[in-house]
Protein backbone atom coordinates (compact mmCIF):
# COMPACT_ATOMS: atom_id res chain seq x y z
CA UNK A 1 0.00 0.00 0.00
CA UNK A 2 2.78 2.44 0.96
CA UNK A 3 4.65 1.92 -2.32
CA UNK A 4 1.45 2.28 -4.31
CA UNK A 5 0.69 5.56 -2.55
CA UNK A 6 4.20 6.81 -3.20
CA UNK A 7 4.03 5.79 -6.85
CA UNK A 8 0.72 7.57 -7.35
CA UNK A 9 1.85 10.72 -5.56
CA UNK A 10 4.99 10.84 -7.74
CA UNK A 11 2.81 10.47 -10.84
CA UNK A 12 0.57 13.31 -9.56
CA UNK A 13 3.54 15.63 -9.15
CA UNK A 14 5.09 14.74 -12.50
CA UNK A 15 1.82 14.71 -14.43
CA UNK A 16 1.40 18.42 -15.11
CA UNK A 17 4.99 19.36 -16.10
CA UNK A 18 5.27 16.16 -18.16
CA UNK A 19 1.97 16.75 -19.90
CA UNK A 20 2.73 20.38 -20.75
CA UNK A 21 6.20 19.46 -22.04
CA UNK A 22 4.89 16.55 -24.09
CA UNK A 23 2.04 18.51 -25.69
CA UNK A 24 4.28 21.45 -26.59
CA UNK A 25 7.03 19.23 -28.09
CA UNK A 26 4.54 17.00 -29.89
CA UNK A 27 2.79 20.06 -31.31
CA UNK A 28 6.09 21.40 -32.63
CA UNK A 29 6.93 18.06 -34.24
CA UNK A 30 3.49 18.06 -35.89
CA UNK A 31 4.22 21.61 -37.17
CA UNK A 32 1.53 23.30 -35.09
CA UNK A 33 2.18 27.01 -34.44
CA UNK A 34 2.16 26.34 -30.73
CA UNK A 35 2.27 29.91 -29.46
CA UNK A 36 -0.59 31.06 -31.68
CA UNK A 37 -2.62 27.95 -30.89
CA UNK A 38 -2.09 28.45 -27.16
CA UNK A 39 -3.19 32.08 -27.21
CA UNK A 40 -6.20 31.27 -29.36
CA UNK A 41 -7.34 28.62 -26.88
CA UNK A 42 -6.48 30.65 -23.79
CA UNK A 43 -8.64 33.61 -24.91
CA UNK A 44 -11.72 31.59 -23.96
CA UNK A 45 -10.57 31.33 -20.33
CA UNK A 46 -11.88 34.72 -19.33
CA UNK A 47 -15.31 34.18 -20.85
CA UNK A 48 -15.77 30.85 -19.12
CA UNK A 49 -14.74 32.32 -15.77
CA UNK A 50 -17.21 35.16 -16.10
CA UNK A 51 -20.01 32.97 -17.48
CA UNK A 52 -20.09 30.75 -14.38
CA UNK A 53 -20.41 33.66 -11.91
CA UNK A 54 -24.26 33.90 -11.79
CA UNK A 55 -24.64 30.14 -11.38
CA UNK A 56 -22.01 30.00 -8.67
CA UNK A 57 -23.51 32.98 -6.78
CA UNK A 58 -26.96 31.34 -6.87
CA UNK A 59 -25.63 28.03 -5.54
CA UNK A 60 -23.27 29.36 -2.89
CA UNK A 61 -25.76 31.89 -1.48
CA UNK A 62 -28.49 29.24 -1.04
CA UNK A 63 -26.04 26.86 0.62
CA UNK A 64 -24.67 29.74 2.71
CA UNK A 65 -28.16 30.64 4.04
CA UNK A 66 -28.83 26.99 4.85
CA UNK A 67 -25.57 26.63 6.77
CA UNK A 68 -25.53 29.98 8.59
CA UNK A 69 -29.10 29.62 9.86
CA UNK A 70 -28.30 26.36 11.64
CA UNK A 71 -30.54 24.18 9.43
CA UNK A 72 -27.85 21.50 9.29
CA UNK A 73 -28.33 20.79 13.02
CA UNK A 74 -32.11 20.41 12.67
CA UNK A 75 -31.70 18.10 9.67
CA UNK A 76 -29.21 15.96 11.62
CA UNK A 77 -31.71 15.71 14.46
CA UNK A 78 -34.52 14.60 12.14
CA UNK A 79 -32.37 12.04 10.33
CA UNK A 80 -30.65 10.58 13.39
CA UNK A 81 -33.07 7.63 13.92
CA UNK A 82 -32.31 6.44 10.38
CA UNK A 83 -28.56 6.85 10.64
CA UNK A 84 -28.43 4.92 13.91
CA UNK A 85 -30.00 1.98 12.09
CA UNK A 86 -27.24 1.83 9.46
CA UNK A 87 -24.38 2.10 11.95
CA UNK A 88 -23.54 5.77 11.46
CA UNK A 89 -23.02 7.75 14.64
CA UNK A 90 -24.97 10.98 15.05
CA UNK A 91 -21.78 13.03 14.95
CA UNK A 92 -20.85 11.73 11.48
CA UNK A 93 -24.18 12.83 10.03
CA UNK A 94 -23.33 16.55 9.57
CA UNK A 95 -20.32 15.36 7.54
CA UNK A 96 -22.53 13.26 5.28
CA UNK A 97 -24.88 16.21 4.76
CA UNK A 98 -22.12 18.77 4.27
CA UNK A 99 -19.99 16.79 1.80
CA UNK A 100 -22.06 17.45 -1.37
CA UNK A 101 -22.82 21.07 -0.40
CA UNK A 102 -19.53 22.68 0.57
CA UNK A 103 -15.93 21.51 0.18
CA UNK A 104 -14.51 23.88 2.80
CA UNK A 105 -17.45 23.20 5.14
CA UNK A 106 -16.93 19.44 4.91
CA UNK A 107 -13.20 19.84 5.49
CA UNK A 108 -13.98 21.86 8.62
CA UNK A 109 -16.42 19.25 9.96
CA UNK A 110 -13.92 16.46 9.25
CA UNK A 111 -11.02 18.27 10.93
CA UNK A 112 -13.17 19.02 13.98
CA UNK A 113 -14.27 15.37 14.39
CA UNK A 114 -10.70 14.10 13.91
CA UNK A 115 -9.46 16.60 16.49
CA UNK A 116 -12.15 15.63 19.03
CA UNK A 117 -12.17 11.86 18.59
CA UNK A 118 -8.69 11.18 17.21
CA UNK A 119 -7.75 10.15 13.65
CA UNK A 120 -7.79 6.42 14.42
CA UNK A 121 -11.21 6.33 16.13
CA UNK A 122 -14.04 4.66 14.22
CA UNK A 123 -15.81 7.97 13.60
CA UNK A 124 -12.51 9.65 12.66
CA UNK A 125 -11.90 7.02 10.01
CA UNK A 126 -15.50 7.18 8.84
CA UNK A 127 -15.48 10.93 8.16
CA UNK A 128 -12.05 10.62 6.47
CA UNK A 129 -13.43 7.99 4.08
CA UNK A 130 -16.51 10.16 3.42
CA UNK A 131 -14.28 13.13 2.64
CA UNK A 132 -11.99 11.07 0.39
CA UNK A 133 -14.72 9.30 -1.52
CA UNK A 134 -17.18 12.16 -1.92
CA UNK A 135 -17.27 15.30 -4.02
CA UNK A 136 -18.80 18.78 -3.72
CA UNK A 137 -21.66 17.77 -6.01
CA UNK A 138 -23.53 21.08 -6.05
CA UNK A 139 -20.42 23.14 -6.80
CA UNK A 140 -19.55 20.88 -9.73
CA UNK A 141 -23.15 21.05 -11.00
CA UNK A 142 -23.19 24.85 -10.78
CA UNK A 143 -19.94 25.52 -12.61
CA UNK A 144 -20.11 22.74 -15.23
CA UNK A 145 -23.67 23.50 -16.28
CA UNK A 146 -23.15 27.23 -15.72
CA UNK A 147 -20.23 27.31 -18.14
CA UNK A 148 -22.59 26.37 -21.00
CA UNK A 149 -25.59 28.30 -19.60
CA UNK A 150 -27.67 25.21 -18.86
CA UNK A 151 -30.44 25.57 -16.30
CA UNK A 152 -32.54 22.50 -17.18
CA UNK A 153 -30.29 19.83 -15.69
CA UNK A 154 -32.60 16.82 -16.22
CA UNK A 155 -31.43 13.55 -14.66
CA UNK A 156 -28.01 14.86 -13.58
CA UNK A 157 -29.15 16.16 -10.16
CA UNK A 158 -31.21 13.12 -9.01
CA UNK A 159 -28.55 10.68 -10.28
CA UNK A 160 -25.81 12.73 -8.64
CA UNK A 161 -27.68 12.65 -5.32
CA UNK A 162 -28.18 8.88 -5.62
CA UNK A 163 -24.42 8.48 -6.19
CA UNK A 164 -23.73 10.69 -3.13
CA UNK A 165 -26.03 8.62 -0.90
CA UNK A 166 -24.49 5.38 -2.15
CA UNK A 167 -21.01 6.79 -1.49
CA UNK A 168 -21.96 7.70 2.11
CA UNK A 169 -23.63 4.34 2.77
CA UNK A 170 -20.61 2.49 1.33
CA UNK A 171 -18.25 4.57 3.50
CA UNK A 172 -20.20 3.68 6.65
CA UNK A 173 -20.49 0.02 5.72
CA UNK A 174 -16.84 -0.50 4.73
CA UNK A 175 -15.44 1.36 7.74
CA UNK A 176 -17.65 -0.63 10.14
CA UNK A 177 -16.64 -3.84 8.37
CA UNK A 178 -12.88 -3.23 8.40
CA UNK A 179 -12.34 -1.16 11.54
CA UNK A 180 -15.49 -1.83 13.57
CA UNK B 1 -35.03 20.05 -9.94
CA UNK B 2 -32.55 22.81 -9.13
CA UNK B 3 -35.49 25.20 -8.71
CA UNK B 4 -36.87 23.06 -5.89
CA UNK B 5 -33.48 22.46 -4.27
CA UNK B 6 -32.76 26.20 -4.36
CA UNK B 7 -36.14 27.07 -2.87
CA UNK B 8 -35.80 24.39 -0.17
CA UNK B 9 -32.33 25.54 0.91
CA UNK B 10 -33.42 29.18 1.16
CA UNK B 11 -36.83 28.65 2.80
CA UNK B 12 -35.61 26.10 5.35
CA UNK B 13 -32.41 28.06 5.98
CA UNK B 14 -34.22 31.31 6.79
CA UNK B 15 -37.09 29.63 8.70
CA UNK B 16 -34.67 27.76 10.94
CA UNK B 17 -32.71 30.97 11.55
CA UNK B 18 -35.90 32.81 12.59
CA UNK B 19 -36.88 29.93 14.85
CA UNK B 20 -33.39 29.82 16.38
CA UNK B 21 -33.54 33.53 17.19
CA UNK B 22 -37.09 33.49 18.58
CA UNK B 23 -36.79 30.31 20.63
CA UNK B 24 -33.70 31.38 22.56
CA UNK B 25 -33.71 34.05 25.23
CA UNK B 26 -31.90 37.17 23.99
CA UNK B 27 -28.17 37.00 24.67
CA UNK B 28 -27.11 40.23 26.37
CA UNK B 29 -23.48 39.77 25.25
CA UNK B 30 -24.50 39.70 21.56
CA UNK B 31 -24.59 43.19 20.10
CA UNK B 32 -27.60 42.40 17.94
CA UNK B 33 -31.14 41.30 18.90
CA UNK B 34 -31.26 38.62 16.17
CA UNK B 35 -27.80 36.98 16.06
CA UNK B 36 -28.66 34.02 13.78
CA UNK B 37 -30.44 36.11 11.17
CA UNK B 38 -27.57 38.55 11.31
CA UNK B 39 -25.20 35.67 10.61
CA UNK B 40 -27.39 34.53 7.72
CA UNK B 41 -27.18 38.00 6.20
CA UNK B 42 -23.45 38.47 6.65
CA UNK B 43 -22.02 34.98 6.23
CA UNK B 44 -24.79 33.24 4.34
CA UNK B 45 -25.71 35.90 1.81
CA UNK B 46 -23.13 38.65 1.45
CA UNK B 47 -19.97 36.58 1.98
CA UNK B 48 -21.16 33.67 -0.15
CA UNK B 49 -21.85 35.99 -3.07
CA UNK B 50 -18.35 37.45 -2.73
CA UNK B 51 -16.79 33.98 -2.44
CA UNK B 52 -18.54 32.87 -5.63
CA UNK B 53 -16.94 35.69 -7.59
CA UNK B 54 -13.52 35.13 -6.00
CA UNK B 55 -13.70 31.46 -6.96
CA UNK B 56 -14.77 32.22 -10.52
CA UNK B 57 -12.13 34.91 -11.05
CA UNK B 58 -9.52 32.57 -9.54
CA UNK B 59 -10.39 30.04 -12.21
CA UNK B 60 -9.68 32.40 -15.11
CA UNK B 61 -5.89 32.07 -15.15
CA UNK B 62 -5.82 28.32 -14.85
CA UNK B 63 -8.69 28.03 -17.35
CA UNK B 64 -6.74 30.10 -19.87
CA UNK B 65 -3.66 27.94 -19.37
CA UNK B 66 -5.41 24.60 -19.90
CA UNK B 67 -7.60 25.80 -22.74
CA UNK B 68 -4.42 27.00 -24.46
CA UNK B 69 -2.62 23.70 -23.89
CA UNK B 70 -5.71 21.81 -25.07
CA UNK B 71 -5.77 23.85 -28.28
CA UNK B 72 -2.21 22.75 -29.08
CA UNK B 73 -3.10 19.13 -28.28
CA UNK B 74 -6.16 19.42 -30.50
CA UNK B 75 -4.37 20.93 -33.49
CA UNK B 76 -1.54 18.41 -33.31
CA UNK B 77 -4.02 15.52 -33.42
CA UNK B 78 -3.12 14.30 -29.93
CA UNK B 79 -6.68 14.46 -28.58
CA UNK B 80 -7.94 12.43 -31.55
CA UNK B 81 -5.33 9.72 -30.87
CA UNK B 82 -6.27 9.58 -27.19
CA UNK B 83 -9.96 9.41 -28.04
CA UNK B 84 -9.46 6.52 -30.46
CA UNK B 85 -7.51 4.49 -27.88
CA UNK B 86 -10.32 4.70 -25.31
CA UNK B 87 -13.06 4.34 -27.90
CA UNK B 88 -14.43 0.98 -26.60
CA UNK B 89 -15.23 2.53 -23.20
CA UNK B 90 -16.27 6.03 -24.19
CA UNK B 91 -18.66 5.00 -26.97
CA UNK B 92 -20.57 2.87 -24.44
CA UNK B 93 -20.66 5.62 -21.82
CA UNK B 94 -21.54 8.35 -24.30
CA UNK B 95 -23.38 6.70 -27.22
CA UNK B 96 -24.68 10.05 -28.53
CA UNK B 97 -21.20 11.53 -28.95
CA UNK B 98 -19.27 10.60 -32.13
CA UNK B 99 -16.12 8.64 -31.16
CA UNK B 100 -13.78 11.13 -32.84
CA UNK B 101 -15.50 14.26 -31.49
CA UNK B 102 -13.24 16.67 -29.53
CA UNK B 103 -15.62 16.30 -26.53
CA UNK B 104 -14.40 12.72 -26.09
CA UNK B 105 -10.76 13.78 -25.79
CA UNK B 106 -11.60 16.53 -23.31
CA UNK B 107 -13.74 14.20 -21.18
CA UNK B 108 -10.97 11.57 -21.11
CA UNK B 109 -8.40 14.19 -20.05
CA UNK B 110 -10.78 15.51 -17.36
CA UNK B 111 -11.44 12.07 -15.88
CA UNK B 112 -7.70 11.22 -15.92
CA UNK B 113 -6.86 14.50 -14.14
CA UNK B 114 -9.59 13.79 -11.57
CA UNK B 115 -8.23 10.33 -10.85
CA UNK B 116 -4.79 11.80 -10.18
CA UNK B 117 -6.35 14.45 -7.93
CA UNK B 118 -5.23 17.33 -10.18
CA UNK B 119 -8.20 19.58 -9.41
CA UNK B 120 -6.53 22.58 -11.04
CA UNK B 121 -6.35 20.80 -14.37
CA UNK B 122 -9.53 18.75 -14.04
CA UNK B 123 -11.98 21.68 -13.81
CA UNK B 124 -10.76 23.56 -16.92
CA UNK B 125 -10.65 20.32 -18.93
CA UNK B 126 -14.14 19.45 -17.68
CA UNK B 127 -15.50 22.85 -18.69
CA UNK B 128 -13.85 22.46 -22.09
CA UNK B 129 -15.60 19.08 -22.40
CA UNK B 130 -18.93 20.73 -21.52
CA UNK B 131 -18.36 23.35 -24.22
CA UNK B 132 -17.67 20.63 -26.79
CA UNK B 133 -20.68 18.59 -25.63
CA UNK B 134 -22.82 21.71 -25.96
CA UNK B 135 -21.90 21.89 -29.67
CA UNK B 136 -23.83 18.62 -30.06
CA UNK B 137 -26.76 20.00 -28.06
CA UNK B 138 -29.90 20.50 -30.14
CA UNK B 139 -31.75 22.29 -27.34
CA UNK B 140 -29.50 24.91 -25.79
CA UNK B 141 -30.12 25.53 -22.12
CA UNK B 142 -31.18 21.90 -21.55
CA UNK B 143 -28.66 19.21 -20.58
CA UNK B 144 -28.08 16.31 -22.99
CA UNK B 145 -27.83 12.68 -21.84
CA UNK B 146 -24.06 12.75 -22.42
CA UNK B 147 -23.70 15.88 -20.26
CA UNK B 148 -25.66 14.28 -17.42
CA UNK B 149 -23.54 11.11 -17.55
CA UNK B 150 -20.34 13.16 -17.62
CA UNK B 151 -21.54 15.28 -14.68
CA UNK B 152 -22.37 12.24 -12.56
CA UNK B 153 -18.90 10.78 -13.19
CA UNK B 154 -17.48 14.10 -12.00
CA UNK B 155 -19.72 14.52 -8.94
CA UNK B 156 -19.16 10.97 -7.71
CA UNK B 157 -15.41 11.61 -7.41
CA UNK B 158 -12.98 9.20 -9.07
CA UNK B 159 -9.91 10.46 -7.19
CA UNK B 160 -7.39 7.74 -6.31
CA UNK B 161 -5.45 9.57 -3.59
CA UNK B 162 -7.33 11.97 -1.30
CA UNK B 163 -4.12 13.84 -0.45
CA UNK B 164 -5.73 16.48 1.82
CA UNK B 165 -7.46 13.87 3.97
CA UNK B 166 -4.25 11.86 4.38
CA UNK B 167 -2.34 15.03 5.31
CA UNK B 168 -4.92 15.97 7.99
CA UNK B 169 -4.86 12.44 9.41
CA UNK B 170 -1.05 12.48 9.50
CA UNK B 171 -1.02 15.89 11.19
CA UNK B 172 -3.48 14.63 13.83
CA UNK B 173 -1.03 11.85 14.74
CA UNK B 174 -2.64 8.84 13.05
CA UNK B 175 -0.67 5.58 13.34
CA UNK B 176 -1.33 4.85 9.68
CA UNK B 177 -2.70 7.87 7.80
CA UNK B 178 -3.08 6.04 4.48
CA UNK B 179 -5.20 3.17 5.80
CA UNK B 180 -8.38 4.95 4.70
CA UNK B 181 -7.25 4.75 1.08
CA UNK B 182 -8.62 1.28 0.30
CA UNK B 183 -12.06 2.00 1.82
CA UNK B 184 -12.23 5.39 0.09
CA UNK B 185 -11.37 3.95 -3.33
CA UNK B 186 -13.90 1.14 -2.86
CA UNK B 187 -16.65 3.57 -1.76
CA UNK B 188 -16.00 5.97 -4.64
CA UNK B 189 -15.83 3.15 -7.21
CA UNK B 190 -19.18 1.74 -6.10
CA UNK B 191 -20.78 5.20 -6.01
CA UNK B 192 -19.48 6.01 -9.51
CA UNK B 193 -20.79 2.73 -10.96
CA UNK B 194 -24.18 3.15 -9.27
CA UNK B 195 -24.26 6.81 -10.38
CA UNK B 196 -23.61 5.92 -14.04
CA UNK B 197 -26.22 3.13 -13.99
CA UNK B 198 -28.73 5.49 -12.32
CA UNK B 199 -28.15 8.35 -14.75
CA UNK B 200 -28.60 5.95 -17.70
CA UNK B 201 -31.82 4.52 -16.24
CA UNK B 202 -33.19 7.96 -15.36
CA UNK B 203 -32.49 9.09 -18.93
CA UNK B 204 -35.18 6.63 -20.07
CA UNK B 205 -37.84 8.12 -17.76
CA UNK B 206 -40.55 9.99 -19.71
CA UNK B 207 -40.23 13.08 -17.48
CA UNK B 208 -36.59 13.60 -18.47
CA UNK B 209 -36.96 12.36 -22.05
CA UNK B 210 -39.69 14.89 -22.72
CA UNK B 211 -37.39 17.79 -21.81
CA UNK B 212 -35.09 16.92 -24.73
CA UNK B 213 -37.82 17.16 -27.34
CA UNK B 214 -38.29 20.40 -29.21
CA UNK B 215 -41.01 22.64 -27.85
Amino acid sequence: METLVNAISIVSILAIPALVLFIVVYGTVKKVKIYEAFVEGAKEGFNVGVRIIPYLVAMLVAIGIFRAGGAMKILSLILSPITNLIGMSAEALPMALMRPLSGSGALGVMSEIIKTHGPDSLIGRMVAVMMGSGETTFYVLAIYFGSVSISKTRQAVPAGIVADIVGILMSVWIVNLIFG
Amino acid sequence: MLNYIWLTLIVIGISVAVWNDLSKPPDPSANTPLPTLNKVTNEGIVNSAKTAVTLAIGLIGIMALWLGIMKIAEQSGLIAILASILKPITTRLFPDVPADHPAMGAMIMNISANMLGLANAATPLGLKAMEELNKLNKKLGTATDAMCTFLVINTSNVQLIPATVIAIRAAAGSANPTEILGPAILATTVSTIVGVITVKLFAKLPVFKKQLEED
